[in-house]
């Protein structure tokens, strides 16, 4: 093999302009001491990325990126920063000495390691040459589906991906005992209590403009959750984005139609309820693989032998036909997207629903 | 030249982390901290997909065997390296570091809501989110309660005496 020599193509010179881009915004997130304008520089940060991940090949983790970084964890870190406070306090630059030297003295040593990386793009760099290319070469045979990174999580790396499913439930879980379920809300107040407060709502309505905008998108963001679900065997997409794509929805619909409106439509308990289903729904899958026969999360093993045997197409030699793997992959992503779906607007109630406290200590007050 | 195209993305990468380090250690509001650890995991993630792509590569989603785009894609190439890079007639960027950092955003977002609603909670036990005022009254509180402490004991041994 000759040896690799990196050289410039438009790609390489997007990639070094967007990561100009993105020391720019961390220049700015490290001066203000606005938190709202961290938070929001927070978010172009995430779409900076983003793009960046696209120009690297990574349409997936663009994907996740873009939904995740600038939409929902923008979400979160507002909610906080209400309950909280916006500013943070003044510095003296003698503070700021011993941090700057421990990250200077880290960055130096990390460069130093650096060079001993591979260059930027080698073929035969050991992350690409060894496991990632022999997904790539086996998956067609293994697995079946054309979307690499849908098969290496779904089936290759599925117990991986069952283990990240728990964290995000537990996550939530964790949110929840702090923060409660959002029952502190409007949503739970007593409905005596409550249409009193809707009305007066209603009355200092100036977003017209928005309802009527946010009636005709907030159908066609959860359309295209389902849309990224079942495509993601195909093209970039999955169940952690269309989870997140579909709290994004739910979540612009509190943001404008209030958050009692919204737990009218999709109670806490639902959310509460689906979580633990997608998790349950995972597993599930591997236990009835070990039932028939074969490994935790062996989709080969999904269908009994004798069923498989019947199905169109399962004779075929090669793997071009696989039920189980398919079948699998369908579930299990089913079972992310309830989780990592019902999780975020969990969290989401967790955080407006104090917020209701906090906005009522400040008419108090 | 060519050097310098093979570590510059490192180099970036490791000024960002660096940047999300210094912000978690600086700043003494909570919150602040947990934007400079969002900037901390999605740099390691930009360092990831750093090490994942293939010189002339695509997305890794296999191409149909009929697609034109497969001889667009090859004749961008030179030959040679196409020889040595290419798996059935495409050059597909490496999947796995993709899957690693995918899952490691969603699961990044889960935590970061986690630390969001730890520093609701010290906001409503405190009253802030700054580090040093929460220090400051801890130390009240302490001081309190070990006069109150000392004053129990003097109450006992004169109740002894």
């Amino acid at each position: 093999m000759t040896e690799y020599a990196p050289h410039l193509d438009t790609n390489t010179i997007v990639n070094f302009g967007l990561l100009a881009m993105l020391l720019a915004v961390l220049v700015a997130i490290v001066r203000t001491r606005s938190l709202l304008a961290a938070v929001l520089l927070m978010g172009i940060y995430s779409l900076i990325s983003a793009v960046w991940f696209v120009v690297l090949d990574a349409a997936d983790v663009a994907f996740t990126e873009a939904v995740v970084g600038a939409g929902v964890s923008t979400a979160f870190l507002l909610g906080a920063i209400l309950l909280t406070r916006t500013e943070s306090l003044t510095k003296r630059w003698q503070d700021m000495v011993m941090p700057g030297l421990v990250c200077v003295g880290a960055g130096v040593l990390l460069f130093y390691a650096a060079l001993d990386l591979p260059l930027f793009g080698d073929p035969s760099a050991p992350a690409n040459a060894h496991v990632g290319r022999f997904y790539i070469e086996e998956t067609k045979n293994d697995v079946g589906v054309p979307n690499i990174v849908t098969a290496v999580l779904a089936s290759y790396r599925g117990f991986d991906t069952l283990g990240e499913t728990i964290v995000v439930f537990a996550g939530g879980i964790g949110v929840a005992l702090m923060l409660g379920f959002g029952e502190r809300s409007m949503g739970d107040l007593p409905p005596a209590l409550r249409s009193p407060v809707m009305e007066a709502l209603a009355e200092s309505d100036h977003h017209v403009v928005l309802r009527s905008v946010a009636k005709l998108l907030i159908p066609i963001i959860a359309l295209y959750a389902f849309y990224v679900q079942f495509h993601g065997e195909v093209g970039a997409g999955g169940g952690f984005q269309a989870g997140v794509i579909f709290a994004v929805a739910v979540i612009l619909h509190a943001l404008i139609f209030g958050l009692a409106d919204t737990m009218d439509a999709i109670p806490p308990e639902l959310a509460r309820a689906f979580a633990a289903l997608g998790v349950l729904l995972y597993s599930g899958v591997g236990v009835i693989n070990m039932i028939n026969g074969g490994n935790f999360l062996d989709y080969d093993h999904l269908f009994p032998l004798a069923f498989e045997a019947g199905l169109p197409g399962s004779h075929l030699s090669g793997g071009y036909h696989h039920w189980g793997q398919h079948f699998g992959i369908i579930i299990i992503e089913l079972g992310v997207l309830f989780t990592v779906a019902a999780t975020m607007i969990a969290m989401f109630y967790a955080f407006a629903g104090r917020a209701a406290d906090v906005v009522g200590e400040g008419a108090r007050g | 030249m060519s050097s310098f195209v093979g570590y510059a993305n490192y180099f970036a990468v490791i000024i960002l982390m660096m940047g999300g380090l210094y912000v978690i250690f600086s700043t003494s509001n909570l919150i602040k901290r947990m934007i400079g650890l969002s900037i901390l995991q999605t740099s390691v993630g930009l360092f990831y997909i750093t090490t994942s792509k293939v010189f002339g590569g695509t997305v890794p989603i296999l191409i149909d065997e009929d697609d034109p785009a497969r001889a667009e894609l090859a004749s961008r190439l030179d030959p040679a390296y196409f020889e040595s890079a290419a798996y059935d007639g495409v050059v597909y960027s490496n999947p796995l570091p993709h899957v690693l950092i995918l899952t490691a955003i969603v699961v990044g977002v889960a935590t970061l809501a986690v630390g969001l609603a730890i520093a609701v909670r010290v906001r409503e036990a405190y009253g802030t989110v700054e580090r040093e005022e929460i220090e400051r009254k801890d130390r009240i509180r302490h001081a309190h309660e070990s006069y109150e402490d000392e004053l129990d004991e003097t109450e006992a041994s004169e109740a002894d005496a």
